[in-house]
């Protein structure tokens, strides 16, 4: 196994890289908890299944009395209005997670593509298409996302997603061309091109995976980066109709003067959990960085 | 087998495209079959430029090339690629580095020639035989593994596979260690001699270009300067820019005189647009040259000269 | 070690540390540079010739010392601590990079560059050594107030050229200044090196390329290096036209000359590449590619002949 990996370099530096494995296990960690989240809550809230029935276990629900702090009956304590801010964090968690792929991945795949068409193509098309990403980077995404959201009245946490994969995009896509561009010159381009391989398939199989390590990269930013976007829409109102999210959860204890009533418990652990998954991204993506770009590796 | 004639290529800076530089000045030359001419000049000369026309590689602002009698965008990318084919300065950026080797070969089957796959992987192994590389040491390899010489040997069987008939070499030994790079050459010396391949052998080298070529072209900033017989041009040189870099080159058997060139601080140079380009660098130069047409004067048989001072018609 | 020497090293080694190892750059060599002299340093690319001066000039990670001894001036400087080396650098040896492009600093003038490099060794801003300096490589004196992307590439390198050599070094080491040139700047650059010592600069030059012709134009003496170890060391004349070891004869003999055609006569490469230096062959490290190798090649690390006067090879095959 080792000797495998010393042949690979950049999966072995990966995997050696302090910042990498740690940010990685603590965001798994957060995925097994959204995946197992309900079924965590099944036995936290076991003795109120058992009074009311088969009934799924709704973040919504008002189940137990209001204002009550983490106990073994709640193990996260209760909001204002008696909903179970555990079972509330695991789905809220959820929620954010997926916003995070589903827009992340949209912004990166958007990205990716308009990058290497722009950067391959050149002229008129590359005129053209930097042109729009150069607007869509002015413009203020917030208030973008503010008004298409604002416009919408039922929202999903899939709209949600649409909405930022679909605005977050552009600065993935200057990287990209520029990177196209820098490898568009590189003599096995030149190689394809000369055996009479299309434009298309020039890009997709000459261009392209040589910059997997580079759109790893950019997809770690883009989640990070959705998630955080979904954060601030939730938090001025503007999240899912129904259902919940950590920003929700943050909005509703701001709203209902969590902190003035000395509920800790209400808003501390949606909070605490946001910022260490963004940190966690953060820095996986130094530890990346440092794996992939060979001046960064320590000896 | 190719004919440039008054090919230019001027690169548009800005979008409107406002001025421009002129990196092809109206060169015309040919190459006929089982020939080798070598294409000398220092960076900056053009010759790069003009081997990736001829590959198509970028569309030519005004002029023509003929390939086998024909315009050469006239041509289908696969047709034209079955006859004129190419290799590269970087043997390295030259292979993907995330596939194995053998890829090069099977983008060549699978978008030029279309064989059956016994009949093609035979002609690979054969071509790498007849390029003195051993089969077993090429396919299932990564570049990395492979050295700068062998990729370029790989590079040009990629060439015989497809059975080009032309063969653009563009600085391929440049960058290849001392001791492997005269069997390179060899090897298309070779190829010319025994299957009539016509080569464009772009150097900077000129001892290079002495051991291997039929004919030289000598190029500066754009235009050709002097051009003939590889003994001709070598032996009785008259452009006073070929007469420096025929004694500039270093070389085991003279010292150097000192030189006799102006040196001029690039930064204070200035471009002239009109008479010779050599004008600021040459010590012969005259009022008269600046008025000069560029245009190439024969001097005696198989050997042109651009250059006002030359007695030629 | 005599007084005319100004730089010996002893059965030196400079290792890499990487993944898979220790890359054995450059495996016990002795040698020394005399006063006066310029020691031309040949070998083909992973031969260690550059890893050779840069650990001179200034060890950097993964390069490690793994062994023998390097005496600069009487003074051994491998035990060194870091800031005494770097107060030998520019005053008694210093380097012109291989890339100066990536030497100088980009978001300073190069005035300021200069400025901050005498102040690092305790000295004022000479203006007119300076001048003198920057007219010595045909610059401009505007040059100082430009940043160094300001400068073409050949400026640059020329400025590097002014900046390693103003403290006067003992040594100065220019490490494939030429080969990124066309060949009619090559000339140029080499006669300013040469003026250097005519005017002297600095005392002795070692010069490292690929390309033995260049060589031949300015070296007084050369060392020719492979795979890490010195097979042949002797007068420049002496070498190209009586070369003895194995190896520096087939490399002399693989050149074109300009009175060889292919049409004529076949030049000869060396067949074979040269070895990986994660794992050298044993005893000479030449034998696999070598014509006249023998079982004791293989086995036994060849020893030093003295071939002629001041030449010398490691060779089992050779016969005085």
């Amino acid at each position: 196994m080792r000797e495998w990996l010393k042949k690979h370099d950049t999966i072995y530096f990966m995997l050696t890289n302090k910042r990498f494995v740690g940010g990685m296990l603590f965001i798994l960690s957060l995925i097994l908890l959204s995946l197992i989240g309900p079924w965590l809550a099944r036995i936290e809230l076991g003795w109120y299944i058992e009074e009311a029935g088969k009934r799924a276990l709704d973040p919504t629900a008002n189940i137990g009395t209001p204002y009550s702090p983490p106990s073994p009956k709640n193990w996260l304590g209760t909001n204002s209005f008696g909903q179970d801010v555990f079972l509330q964090l695991v789905y809220g968690l959820r929620s954010s997670l997926l916003v995070g792929i589903i827009g992340g991945g949209l912004a990166t795949v958007v990205g990716l593509s308009i990058g290497f068409i722009s950067g391959y193509s050149g002229g008129m098309v590359d005129e053209t298409l930097m042109m729009l990403t150069n607007i869509m980077l002015v413009i203020p995404t917030m208030a973008v996302l503010i008004i298409i959201a604002a416009y919408l009245p039922y929202r999903g946490v899939l709209i949600e997603s649409l909405i930022i994969g679909l605005t977050g995009w552009p600065w993935t896509a200057r990287a990209v061309r520029s990177e196209t561009l820098s490898l568009k010159s590189r003599e096995f381009v030149h190689l394809a091109r000369i055996s009479a391989v299309r434009p298309l398939k020039i890009v997709f199989g000459e261009i392209a995976p040589n910059m997997l390590s580079y759109v790893f990269m950019v997809f770690i930013l883009q989640f990070g980066g959705s998630i955080l976007a979904a954060v601030g829409l939730d938090f001025i109102g503007l999240g899912p109709t129904r259902g919940t999210s950590l920003g929700i959860m943050l909005q509703q204890a701001v709203l209902w003067n969590a902190i003035q009533l000395g509920m800790w418990w209400w808003i501390i652990p949606p909070g605490a959990i946001i910022t260490a998954l963004i940190a966690a991204l953060y820095t996986v993506n130094t530890g990346l960085d440092e794996a992939f770009n060979p001046r960064l590796r320590e000896m | 087998m190719i004919k440039l004639e008054n090919l230019t290529k001027i690169y548009s800076l800005g979008i409107l495209g406002r001025g421009g530089i002129v990196a092809v000045d109206r060169v015309s030359f040919e190459i006929g079959n089982g020939e080798i001419v070598s294409l000398v000049g220092e960076s900056g000369s053009g010759k790069t430029t003009i081997g990736k026309l001829i590959l198509r590689l970028m569309k030519p602002t005004h002029g023509k090339i003929y390939f086998m009698g024909e315009e050469v965008s006239r041509y289908k990318p696969l047709d034209y690629y079955k006859g004129v084919q190419g290799v590269f300065q970087d043997p390295f950026s030259s292979f993907n580095p995330v596939y194995k080797v053998d890829r090069v070969f099977e983008n060549v089957n699978r978008y030029l020639l279309d064989l059956p796959k016994s009949e093609f992987w035979g002609k690979v192994e054969e071509s790498l035989k007849s390029v003195g590389l051993n089969p077993k040491d090429v396919f299932g390899k990564y570049p990395h593994q492979m050295s700068g010489g062998q990729l370029q040997r790989v590079l040009i069987a990629r060439a015989l596979v497809i059975g080009a008939k032309f063969l653009v070499a563009d600085e391929i030994i440049s960058m290849l260690d001392a001791s492997t790079r005269v069997d390179v050459l060899n090897i298309l010396g070779e190829l010319r001699d025994n299957m009539g391949l016509g080569i464009l052998f772009i150097t900077h080298d000129l001892s290079l270009g002495y051991y291997i070529s039929d004919s030289t072209v000598i190029m500066y900033r754009g235009s050709v300067v002097e051009m003939g017989d590889t003994e001709k041009v070598f032996k009785n040189p008259i452009h006073p820019y070929t007469k420096m870099l025929l004694e500039s080159v270093p070389t085991l058997d003279k010292r150097w005189k000192p030189s006799e060139e102006i040196f001029r601080v690039e930064s204070g140079e200035r471009f002239f647009t009109k008479g010779c380009k050599y004008y600021s660098r040459c010590p012969f130069r005259r009022k008269e040259c600046l008025s000069f047409d560029g245009k190439l004067r024969k001097v005696e048989k198989n050997h042109w000269v651009a250059c006002i001072l030359t007695g030629g018609d | 070690m005599t007084a005319v020497d100004i730089l010996k090293a002893e059965s030196l080694k400079v290792y890499y540390r990487t993944l898979h190892g220790s890359v054995k750059a450059i495996d016990g060599v002795t040698f020394e540079v005399r006063k006066g002299e310029v020691l031309g340093i040949a070998g083909e690319s992973g031969c260690g010739k550059s890893t050779l001066v840069n650990f001179l000039v200034l060890p950097k990670d993964p390069m490690y010392h793994a062994g023998g001894k390097v005496f600069l001036k009487g003074k051994e400087i491998t035990s060194l601590p870091k800031h005494d080396l770097r107060k030998i650098r520019y005053e008694e040896i210093s380097i012109i990079p291989q890339y100066s492009m990536d030497s100088l600093s980009p978001t300073r003038r190069i005035r300021m560059i200069i400025r901050d490099l005498m102040r690092e060794h305790g000295k004022d801003f000479d203006p007119d050594l300076v001048r003198e300096r920057l007219s010595m490589v045909n610059l401009p004196q505007s040059v100082l107030n430009m940043y160094p992307v300001e400068l073409s590439g050949g400026m640059r390198q020329r400025a590097t050229m002014v900046i390693s050599t103003l403290l006067n070094p003992d040594i100065l080491i220019a490490d494939e200044i030429t080969s990124a040139l066309d060949v009619s700047t090559q000339k140029f650059v080499i006669e300013m090196l040469l003026g250097f010592m005519d005017r002297k600069v600095v005392s002795s030059i070692v010069f490292i390329t690929h390309d033995l012709s260049i060589l031949y134009q300015i070296a007084t003496r050369v060392m020719v290096l492979y795979a890490g170890k010195i097979v042949e060391i002797g007068p420049m004349e002496e070498v190209i036209e009586k070369p003895v070891h194995p190896y520096t004869k087939a490399l002399i003999y693989s050149l074109p000359k300009m009175n060889v055609r292919f049409k004529e006569r076949r030049l000869k490469g060396i067949p074979g590449q040269p070895p990986h230096l994660l794992n050298p062959p044993s005893g000479c490290r030449f034998h696999n590619r070598c014509p006249l190798a023998t079982k004791r090649c293989e086995e036994e690390e060849p020893p030093l002949v003295e071939v002629g006067k001041d030449h010398y090879v490691y060779c089992w095959e050779v016969k005085v």
